[in-house]
């Protein structure tokens, strides 16, 4: 396999950034009850990561070499920003998923998986375009987890779960079970 | 208990002040009633990414502990002066530069953990607990109260990381900091420091909690019937 659809394919399956390195649990637990919601946050998820990608490149290329300290302050700030921009275009023209995204919008901000990315194309050095391809493979690979949780989590409501597994715990053991499922893609870098 | 510790909370806050409560009791809720990972669900990331060995949980808790304690007084100390409409963009800011502070200490004092905690160092900066402390606690009260939430919650999550991996290195290596706990004839359950595993561990504690919660709701029940 090229490069590229190495970089790719391992962030989207290997090493997903939700199941196999705990990257933005808050919304995977949060805003998974419904699919429709859960994908339209994956593709507004990697929106940002693709944005962040372009911006820590740039930051990196021409701002952070001779400052490495403050790469944390950087990073944080340019996500912060993107966010808002995102943000407000959602606000403007896609009112409904607007206010059922809620809180969790403004939260992608905190969302790990986005900070995540941006630190690991620093320890990785990828260039401009393995960054792009790196941001495409997290956000699909955070689409497809939120995705699957959320089917199971629609068929968990309607079943007969014992009282004592109706809060998370259910929810983190099946989270468990995804996760090893994806564990079954570890394989795919041996060849 | 002992009397009321006076508060510093005297001043005049901008939004209606949480009611003056001890500061034992600020400090306890976090460990307890209020426990970040196992009762607001917050954290949840590092909770489980650097939860495979005893000593990464450890070294996690304290940093996290240090940058909350630190942030939180700062942004209680000034905040009469943060208009509120620039308030999580400067307390972001003020919680990045700790963590910054803490990256750099980790990786001057102790290499061999800030090499295995790697990214998860830096990642603080977004760990919910941190600025969700600041806006719901630190921004409305003084310093010493904030600090002492800030420790309450600190050690609430150093204790819930103490939890997960202990139990996650016990399992999944056979020994606790690095000293064989189980004996050589252990098989270890490698599963258990691997990622499904930190997912089972939480979710276990949480069917165990749920399960009592059931048990004393029943039991109420009961009762009063």
């Amino acid at each position: 396999m090229s490069d590229l659809a190495w970089i790719f394919f391992s962030t989207l399956l290997v090493n997903n950034f939700t199941l196999a390195m705990f990257l933005g649990l808050c919304s995977f637990f949060g805003v998974t009850s419904k699919i429709d919601t859960a994908w339209r946050l994956g593709a507004a998820n990697t929106f940002v990561l693709v944005i962040t990608a372009v911006s820590v490149w740039l930051l990196n290329t021409f701002l952070l070499a001779r400052t490495p300290f403050l790469r944390t302050i950087a990073f944080i700030v340019v996500i912060a920003s993107t966010v808002q921009i995102v943000e407000m275009i959602i606000k403007k023209y896609l009112p409904v998923l607007f206010r059922e995204l809620g809180i969790y919008l403004p939260l992608i901000t905190t969302n790990c998986a986005i900070l995540g990315l941006a630190l690991f194309q620093t320890t990785r050095s990828y260039n401009l375009i393995e960054g792009i391809v790196f941001a495409f493979g997290a956000g699909l690979g955070l689409t497809l987890a939120l995705t699957l949780m959320a089917s199971i989590r629609e068929r968990i409501d309607v079943a007969d779960v014992p009282a004592m597994a109706r809060r998370m715990g259910l929810v983190l053991v099946v989270a468990s079970c995804l996760s090893m499922a994806f564990m079954g893609f570890a394989g795919l870098g041996s060849q | 208990m002992n009397a009321p510790i006076p508060t510093a909370a005297t001043d005049e806050p901008r939004v209606p002040a949480t009611p003056p409560s001890p500061l034992w009791l600020d400090f306890w809720s976090g460990i307890s009633a209020n426990n970040p990972v196992f009762v607001q669900m917050l954290g949840l990331c590092p909770a489980m990414a650097v939860s495979n060995s005893l000593a990464n949980g450890l070294a996690m808790g304290l940093a996290t502990t240090f940058v909350l304690m630190c942030s939180s007084f700062l942004i209680s100390a000034v905040r009469n002066y943060i208009a509120s409409e620039v308030r999580l963009t400067s307390y972001i800011l003020i919680i990045a530069t700790f963590v910054t502070v803490a990256d750099m200490v980790l990786a001057a004092g102790f290499p061999e953990i800030s090499k295995a905690l790697g990214p998860f160092i830096p990642l603080i900066v977004v760990n919910c607990i941190i600025l969700g402390r600041a806006e719901a606690f630190a921004g409305k009260v003084g310093p010493t109260r904030a600090l002492a939430d800030a420790l309450g919650m600190g050690a609430g999550f150093t204790f819930a990381l103490i939890l997960i991996s202990g139990f996650r290195e016990l399992l999944g290596s056979g020994s606790l900091l690095g000293f064989n706990v189980l004996g050589p004839r252990y098989e270890p359950w490698v599963f258990m420091v691997m990622p499904p595993g930190g997912f089972l561990t939480l979710g276990l504690i949480f069917l165990v909690m749920g399960w009592r919660m059931e048990h004393a709701a029943g039991r109420g029940k009961g009762a009063a019937s």
